[in-house]
């Protein structure tokens, strides 16, 4: 053990050799704590906290895949790139700054004063417009900008709503059985205070989907 | 209930969980680090790792050990990282290339957590668990043992005993982290975070594309990673990730653990030193710096400023629709004033003060609370400063807790003082000034210098958080942030601990009507200014470059 004791403080500069070779020495000691904590905390850690969440919660820890018809189709918390173009009668998500690759999960990390970016804010927005038939100034933040983690699985009550209309004209739904759907998928504060209210939007459209035959 | 009226409760909310474990976890943590007892499984490990428990170090040996297991951590880490294709779970990924293998072995050490590397893209499971996990402990019980040093040697009298460098390690890692990360651990994935070993899976998606959804030990991670202030993600997009941030609770749960140690270890510096009250002024400058930067990036963030917020309506580019402005900001504020560095937004695409404030907020030298141990020992080296600066005031020699500050502590205060500051300001002079850095900003203007800027304080700091457009994966950025984050930490560290030992060394001076009060609103007030006059001096021009510029604009 390479422990000065109190009673004998360090009054004398030690040479470099000895400063070399306490620092071996504590090395030495460090690679023993190191491999014992790595076993600790890097293995057995990590593999109770999954024997427990398995036990206690199940597939919830599993990344809640969706099923349709049996087959897994994804995550309900990893957003799918629903657009105007892909999913013309269906809702559709945020714009991603990473198309909803879970590989090359990303922001746009644009700056807040980017003109590239305010340019295509205020396309999305005349673009949201268009596809939706409402005013561009009713178009809600959220669809108009990427989500932090390019694969947000939620869009705003507000954006949802916008879409409604669309919805309900591209399948065999009433607007009302739509907008059931849509007050089925949405999800207050999470306490009642805490975060923003959302809208599932994966799971929205298998809804619709099922409904829709 | 209005978006304004949950915000506010959401702080409350925080605000109060943190006061109902205030005293409970800052004594418990105070009994873990006095107590003369070791448990049996403690005694066994002593053994194995060839450690007398009894041994008592001096600030030198203390120092030594810290070095020799930090150097050991940083090549075990390295060599995992690099050479992960020949270990078993590593999902059929490469080691990473060299540069960028010593950067994130630098920022895991470091208790950094910088990350030049996509998770999800780049590492396996060994790599994650048994290399950046396991760094996630130790470099947390790192800061805080040496925390702990600085504490003991205000209650030393000539007598340099700081304690033992392997039993704190020990004890932290065993009786506080690993407990806490367990529970929390396990309540993140009740509500959803991933802590799973499935393979990796392709799925058709309802539109007949293709995703590939990647599993793996995400919780217990994230526990860690929020609870030892380090904040690297298991995602490239961290916490903004539904993987390891699933719902808003979650998230406020996030904040809470990373502001639950240094917060409390307040409490346990009030206990050590036998005065609560010095614990308590400590904790209300902390605080009052946190909630003053917190109101300036909300009043930016919720009020929608700066160009793209303006065309959005909203400054939700970069943050999640469930999370909305104010708990991304409650994050943003948090994160950089521990030196956690764990995102649930793009800070890059924050409104110019929000962005500049969560800046700032890491160039006050993370004290708004700072990371585990680093914030209290950081603090505590303001806080000389705050006397020495009184003292000139009224011509006194100046003394803190006891002890005289005399040339030689002011030193260590001095250079410690200025050790990030100089690595910041040298670091992004040397970036600008090579002509390939222009093309590693993600954006134009004022804001790819903030890029820059924020890079380097990010490093310096230990904090790790990142304005994310900048690409730093050339050797250049890789190496210099490295160094920037290797000095940053150790530095300030072996600085810390001479002083420890030098104050240790002292005898006590008794207190008298002309002793400074230390533990009042007014010292507590005059050490923010000093704060705030340092790193104002320090980073004015800077920052007038950067986010005030594009404020102004």
């Amino acid at each position: 053990m390479t422990t000065t004791t109190s009673s004998t403080p360090v009054t004398t500069r030690p040479s470099v050799a000895s400063l070399a070779t306490d620092l071996l020495r504590q090395g030495w000691t460090g690679l023993r704590a190191l491999l014992v904590l790595t076993v600790v905390l890097g293995v057995v850690y990590p593999v109770v906290v999954w024997a427990v969440g398995q036990l206690a919660f199940g597939d919830r820890a599993d990344g809640q895949l969706v099923q349709q018809d049996g087959t897994v189709v994804g995550s309900a918390l990893i957003g799918q790139p629903f657009d105007a173009e892909t999913a013309p009668g269906l809702f559709h998500s945020r714009p991603s700054a990473g198309g909803y690759d879970p590989l090359a999960t990303a922001p746009s990390n644009l700056g807040p004063s980017d003109p590239d970016l305010v340019r295509s804010i205020e396309q999305r927005r005349a673009d949201v417009a268009r596809t939706n038939g409402v005013a561009p100034s009713a178009v809600p933040p959220d669809a108009v900008t990427a989500s932090g983690s390019g694969v947000d699985p939620y869009v705003s009550p507000a954006y949802a709503a916008l879409q409604v209309e669309r919805v309900a004209e591209a399948s065999d739904l009433t607007v009302g059985e739509v907008r059931t759907l849509v007050a089925e998928h949405t999800h207050g504060r999470s306490l009642g205070f805490l975060g923003d209210p959302k809208v599932d939007v994966l799971q929205l459209n298998l809804a619709v989907l099922a409904a829709g035959r | 209930m209005g978006a304004t009226a949950a915000g506010l409760l959401t702080i409350l909310a925080l605000v109060g969980v943190l006061a109902l474990v205030y005293r409970p976890l800052g004594d418990y943590m105070a009994g873990v680090l006095t107590s003369t007892r070791h448990s049996k499984v403690e005694t066994l490990g002593y053994r194995v790792i060839g450690v007398d428990p009894e041994g008592r170090q001096s600030a030198r040996g203390y120092a030594l050990s810290v070095v020799g297991f930090s150097v050991v951590s940083l090549v075990v880490l390295f060599a995992i990282l690099v050479g992960q294709s020949v270990l078993p779970f590593s999902r059929g990924l490469p080691g990473m290339p060299w540069d960028m293998a010593l950067n994130t072995a630098v920022s895991f050490v470091t208790n950094t957590n910088w990350q030049s590397y996509a998770g999800e893209s780049t590492l396996g499971w060994t790599a994650q668990m048994a290399g950046l996990a396991v760094q996630n402990f130790v470099s947390a019980a790192v800061g805080i043992a040496v925390a702990i040093a600085l504490v003991r040697a205000f209650t030393r009298r000539r007598n340099d005993d700081l304690g033992n460098f392997w039993v704190d390690l020990v004890r932290i890692n065993l009786r506080i982290l690993l407990p806490l990360a367990l529970v929390s651990a396990l309540v993140l994935v009740g509500l959803g975070a991933v802590q799973s070993f499935a393979p990796d899976r392709v799925v058709d998606t309802v539109l007949g594309g293709q995703q590939t959804l990647t599993f793996g030990p995400v919780a217990s991670q994230e526990a860690i990673k929020e609870l030892g202030t380090n904040g690297g993600g298991f995602f490239n997009a961290n916490s903004a990730h539904p993987f390891e941030n699933p719902t808003a609770l979650s998230n406020l749960i996030e904040i809470f653990l990373l502001l639950l140690i240094p917060v409390c270890l307040t409490r346990t510096f009030g206990t050590m030193i036998g005065s609560r009250k010095h614990g308590y002024a400590v904790l209300g400058a902390m605080t009052f710096l946190w909630g003053a930067m917190l109101t300036v990036a909300l009043v930016s963030e919720v009020g929608g400023h700066g160009d793209s917020a303006r065309a959005a309506g909203a400054a939700m580019e970069g943050k999640e629709t469930q999370l909305g402005t104010w708990a991304s900001t409650l994050f943003a504020i948090s994160t950089t004033g521990t030196s956690t560095g764990a995102v649930n937004s793009a800070h890059d695409s924050f409104t110019p003060v929000g962005g500049g404030a969560a800046m700032l907020n890491m160039m006050f030298g993370e004290v708004s609370p700072g990371g585990v141990g680093a914030g209290l020992y950081g603090f505590l080296i303001v806080a000389v400063l705050a006397v020495f600066v009184a003292g000139l005031m009224v011509g006194r020699t100046p003394e803190f807790l006891g002890k005289k500050i005399g040339t030689t502590e002011m030193t260590y205060v001095a250079l410690y003082t200025l050790a990030s500051p100089a690595l910041v300001l040298i670091g992004v002079g040397v970036a600008i000034a090579m002509p390939s850095s222009a093309d590693a900003m993600g954006n134009v203007g004022g804001h790819g210098f903030s890029e820059v800027v924020y890079a380097y304080t990010s490093a310096a700091n230990n904090n790790g958080s990142a304005f994310g457009g900048i690409t730093v994966t050339s050797t250049f950025f890789q190496l210099t942030l490295a160094a920037a984050m290797l000095l940053g930490r150790f530095v300030p560290i072996l600085l810390v601990l001479r002083l420890a030992g030098s104050l240790a060394r002292q005898g006590t001076v008794p207190t008298t009507a002309g002793t400074l009060p230390t533990h009042t609103v007014q010292f507590a007030a005059l050490t923010v200014g000093v704060i705030a006059l340092v790193a104002g001096l320090t980073f004015f021009p800077t920052l007038s470059l950067g986010p005030i510029a594009e404020a102004l604009s």
